[in-house]
C-alpha cells in the first residue's frame, strides 16, 4: 500500500492504462500545461511521457471534446474525455446522451463506444450554482451508460482502469473535495470491478447506502452512532449503474432498515431509485419503510450560511437515521 | 454609464480623467479582493481583471443605463464600468447581506439589473447566445437600447460563439460583441489551440464589421467603442470589437502560473493601461498630484467598501430557499431545527 491523494492515484491509474494500451488517450482543456488539469494536477507530467497525440490539450469546445471522443471510440480507440466539471459536461450532454449512449443499440450492435467521460461533481466551498452540481442521476437515467462515482483514492484509480477497459461508455464522476484527500492505494494493479459495492462499516441495526464523498461522511455517521450502541452497515456503492443489488439486498435482509444518502438534490435523485427497488424486492425484510436523504431542491447558493442549507451533513444524516431507528 | 456621455467627445482630457478614475476603481477592487480572498473572507475563486481595465471602461463609457451588458467569469471590471456599486459587489464576494445578488452568487455571478448588467457567468459562451436574445427583446419591445457582450479569446472556440454571431447577423440585431484577447485560456496559450487568423477574421466571415484595437489604450478603446456603438444604435446591425490585452494575474487569484515563461508578466505589465492613461493625462495638462489623488480616492472607496462588507452580516440561512421558483419551491430541512 502507498498513501496518496485521489488526484495522484487517478493520474497514476491513467498513466498505467496509457502504458498498457497504446489506443488509450485523453482529451480535454488544459491537460498538457504545467497546470495539468482542473486544479488538482490530475494530468500533470503525462504530456512528457505520452506526448501530444495521446494527451490532447483541446480548445474550449465541449461539444467537440465529447463528440470527438464518441467518434474516436467507434473508430477503434479508447478515449478518456475530461469535461472538467459536471456543470460543463452539460454543454455536451447531447453527444453523450444522444450519441454515445445509443450508437451500439441504434445501429444493431455493429459498433461499441468504449469511452470514459470524466466529470467532477459536488459542492466545493464557495463554488456556487454553476460549479457545484451533482448530476449523476441524469446519466443513471440514460440507457446505455455506465456510471461510476468512486470515493477513495484506491477506488478512483481502480475504477478508472475498469472504465477504460470497458466497452461501454462510462461516466466517471469524481468529487472535487476528494481530489486532495489521501488514502491507501494498493501497489498491485488494483483494478476495481464495475458494479461491485464495498461494505466500509459492518453493522446489524441499519444499512446506509451511499457513494462518492457522501460515503465518507456516512462512515463518520456510523462511528458516531456506534457511540450510541447502534451498529451500522455502510455500503459505498462505487458504481451507480449497474448498482450492486446483491450487496444492498443482503445488508437490508440483515438489518431491516435502509437509509440512502446522496449529496445531490433529493427530488428525482438516485437514492429514490434504490429505496424504491429495495422496497419492491425486500419488503418482507424491512422493519420500516426505506428512507432517503438528499439536498433541498435548489441551486447551490454562495454565502456560507445558505450553502450549508444545501449540504447533507453528518448531523442531518444522523437525524434521519435516528428517525428511522425509532420507527 | 450615463446619457451625458453621448454628447461628450472622445479624447477630451476631462473625459479621459473620468475613465482613469473608473480604471483605478476596478484595479483597487481586484487588488483588495485578492487580499481578502487570501485572508479567508472570500470563498470559491476570483478571476481578476487587472491589466484589462481599459476595455470594460472604454466600452461601457459609451453605454447608457438602459443598455444591456452580458459578462463572463471575469466580470468584476465590466460590472463596475457599467455602474454597479463596488460596495454591493464586495458584499457579494464576502457573502454578506446587501450583496448585488443577495449573496447567492458570489464573484462569478454578479449581476445588477438596475444598471443593465445582466450577469457574469460561470459557463463560457452562454452570455453570447443570451445576448442575442436580449437584443431580440429590445427589437420586440421597440425600445431604444443596445446589447454588449464580453467574450474571452479562449471562448471563441466554443460553438455558441458561432451560433450567436450568425444569429445576430441574420436578424440584424443591435448588438456589440467585445472580444477581450488576453492571450490565455486558463493555463493554455490561446493561440496554441486556435486556428486561423483570430477573432476578427472569424467575425468578418459572418459579414460582421469587425475592428481591432490596442485594449490597453483606454483612449483608443473609448474612441472605437464610441464609433461602433453609434453605428449599432443607428441601426447598423451587429459589430465586433477585438481588444488586444494581457492577463496580468493568474487565471484565478491563487493560480501560481507555472505555465508562464519567467519575466513575461513583468515585461507585459509595463504596458498596463492605468500607467499609460496617467502618462497621457499628464501630457495633456493634468498635474501629477491630481492623478495621484484620484487613484488614492479609488483605493479609499474600495477600502471603505471592504470595511462595510466586513461589517455587514451574513444572510439568514432561510434565504437559501427564496427565489428558486414560484411553483413548487424547495422544502427546507425538518430534522435539525432548520427552517420550518
Ligand atoms: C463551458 C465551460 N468550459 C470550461 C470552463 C472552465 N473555464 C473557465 S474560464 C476558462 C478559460 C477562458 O478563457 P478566455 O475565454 O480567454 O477568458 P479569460 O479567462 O482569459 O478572460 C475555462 C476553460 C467553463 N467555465 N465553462
Ligand atoms: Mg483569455
Amino acid at each position: 500500500m502507498t498513501e496518496m491523494t485521489f488526484a495522484d492515484a487517478v493520474r497514476e491509474g491513467l498513466a498505467e492504462e496509457l502504458r498498457r494500451d497504446p489506443l488509450v488517450w485523453a482529451l480535454g482543456e488544459d491537460l498538457s500545461t504545467a497546470h495539468g488539469g482542473t486544479s488538482a494536477n490530475q494530468y500533470v507530467g503525462l504530456i512528457d511521457e505520452f506526448g501530444p497525440k495521446r494527451i490532447v490539450n483541446t480548445p474550449i469546445s465541449e461539444n467537440t471534446i465529447m463528440g470527438a471522443a464518441v467518434g474516436a471510440a467507434v473508430a477503434g480507440t479508447r478515449p478518456v474525455a475530461d469535461l472538467r466539471m459536471a456543470d460543463f459536461g452539460m454543454c455536451a450532454v447531447d453527444e453523450l446522451v444522444n450519441q454515445a449512449a445509443k450508437i451500439r443499440y441504434m445501429f444493431g450492435g455493429q459498433a461499441r463506444v468504449p469511452l470514459v467521460v470524466r466529470q467532477a461533481i459536488g459542492v466545493r466551498k464557495g463554488a456556487a450554482a454553476q460549479h457545484s452540481q451533482s448530476t449523476e442521476a441524469w446519466y443513471v437515467h440514460t440507457p446505455g451508460l455506465v456510471v461510476v462515482a468512486p470515493g477513495t483514492p484506491a477506488d478512483g484509480r481502480g475504477l478508472l482502469k475498469s472504465a477504460i477497459r470497458a466497452d461501454d461508455p462510462v461516466v466517471y464522476m469524481e468529487h472535487k473535495d476528494l481530489w486532495l484527500a489521501s488514502g491507501d492505494v494498493p501497489d498491485d494493479e488494483g483494478v476495481v470491478p464495475i458494479g461491485v459495492a464495498k461494505t466500509v462499516r459492518e453493522g446489524s441495526d441499519l444499512t446506509i447506502v451511499s457513494w462518492s464523498k457522501m460515503a465518507r461522511l456516512c462512515e463518520e455517521v456510523a462511528d458516531t452512532l456506534a457511540g450510541d450502541g447502534v451498529s451500522v452497515d455502510v455500503i459505498d456503492l462505487r458504481t451507480l449503474w449497474p448498482w450492486d443489488k446483491d450487496a444492498v439486498y443482503a445488508s437490508v435482509c440483515k438489518t431491516g432498515r435502509l437509509l440512502v444518502a446522496q449529496e445531490a438534490v433529493q427530488v428525482g435523485g438516485f437514492a429514490a431509485e434504490i429505496a424504491t427497488d429495495v422496497t419492491e424486492n425486500c419488503f418482507d425484510a424491512l422493519k420500516t419503510h426505506a428512507r432517503r436523504i438528499g439536498a433541498p431542491r435548489m441551486p447551490v447558493p454562495y454565502a456560507e450560511p445558505m450553502e450549508n442549507e444545501f449540504r447533507v451533513t453528518p448531523e442531518r444524516i444522523i437525524a434521519r437515521a435516528r428517525e428511522l431507528l425509532a420507527a | 454609464m450615463s446619457n451625458e456621455n453621448d454628447t461628450q467627445r472622445t479624447n477630451e482630457p476631462a473625459r479621459i480623467f473620468e475613465l482613469y478614475k473608473t480604471m483605478c476603481l476596478i484595479r483597487a477592487f481586484e487588488e483588495r479582493s485578492e487580499d481578502e480572498f487570501d485572508a479567508g473572507f472570500i470563498n470559491g475563486s476570483i478571476h481578476q481583471y487587472i491589466g484589462e481595465e481599459a476595455i470594460g471602461t472604454g466600452v461601457c463609457a459609451n453605454l447608457r443605463d438602459t443598455d444591456y451588458i452580458l459578462s463572463n467569469h471575469r466580470g468584476h471590471g465590466h460590472s463596475i464600468a457599467k455602474g454597479a456599486d463596488p460596495e454591493s459587489m464586495m458584499k457579494e464576494l464576502m457573502g454578506r447581506v446587501g450583496g448585488t445578488s443577495g449573496a447567492k452568487g458570489g464573484s462569478m455571478h454578479i449581476a445588477d439589473f438596475s444598471v443593465g448588467m445582466l450577469g457574469a457567468n460561470g459557463v463560457l459562451a452562454d452570455g453570447l447566445t443570451m445576448g442575442v436574445g436580449a437584443a431580440q427583446a429590445i427589437c420586440l419591445r421597440g425600445v431604444d437600447a443596445i446589447v454588449t457582450v464580453f467574450v474571452g479569446d479562449g471562448t471563441t472556440n466554443r460553438g455558441p460563439f458561432y451560433e450567436a454571431l450568425n444569429w445576430a447577423m441574420v436578424y440584424e440585431l443591435p448588438i456589440l460583441f467585445v472580444c477581450e484577447n488576453n492571450g490565455y485560456a486558463s493555463s493554455t496559450v490561446t493561440r496554441s489551440i486556435t486556428a486561423g487568423e483570430g477573432p476578427v477574421a472569424r467575425a468578418k466571415a459572418f459579414g460582421m464589421p469587425a475592428f481591432d484595437v490596442d485594449g490597453n489604450d483606454v483612449n483608443a478603446v473609448d474612441a472605437l467603442a464610441a464609433d461602433l456603438i453609434a453605428r449599432v444604435r443607428g441601426g447598423g446591425g451587429p459589430h465586433f470589437l477585438h481588444a488586444r490585452t494581457y492577463r496580468v494575474k493568474g487565471h484565478i487569484s491563487r493560480d501560481k502560473m507555472l505555465y508562464r515563461p519567467e519575466g513575461e508578466t513583468e515585461e507585459r505589465f509595463k504596458d498596463e493601461p492605468i500607467g499609460r492613461c496617467a502618462a497621457w493625462l499628464i501630457a495633456n495638462g493634468f498635474e501629477e498630484a491630481e492623478i495621484v489623488s484620484a487613484r488614492d480616492a479609488a483605493y479609499a472607496q474600495i477600502d471603505a467598501a471592504v470595511a462595510a462588507a466586513k461589517d455587514a452580516s451574513f444572510p439568514n440561512k432561510n434565504l437559501a430557499y427564496a427565489d428558486v421558483q414560484d411553483f413548487g419551491p424547495p422544502e427546507p430541512w425538518q430534522q435539525d431545527g432548520g427552517a420550518a
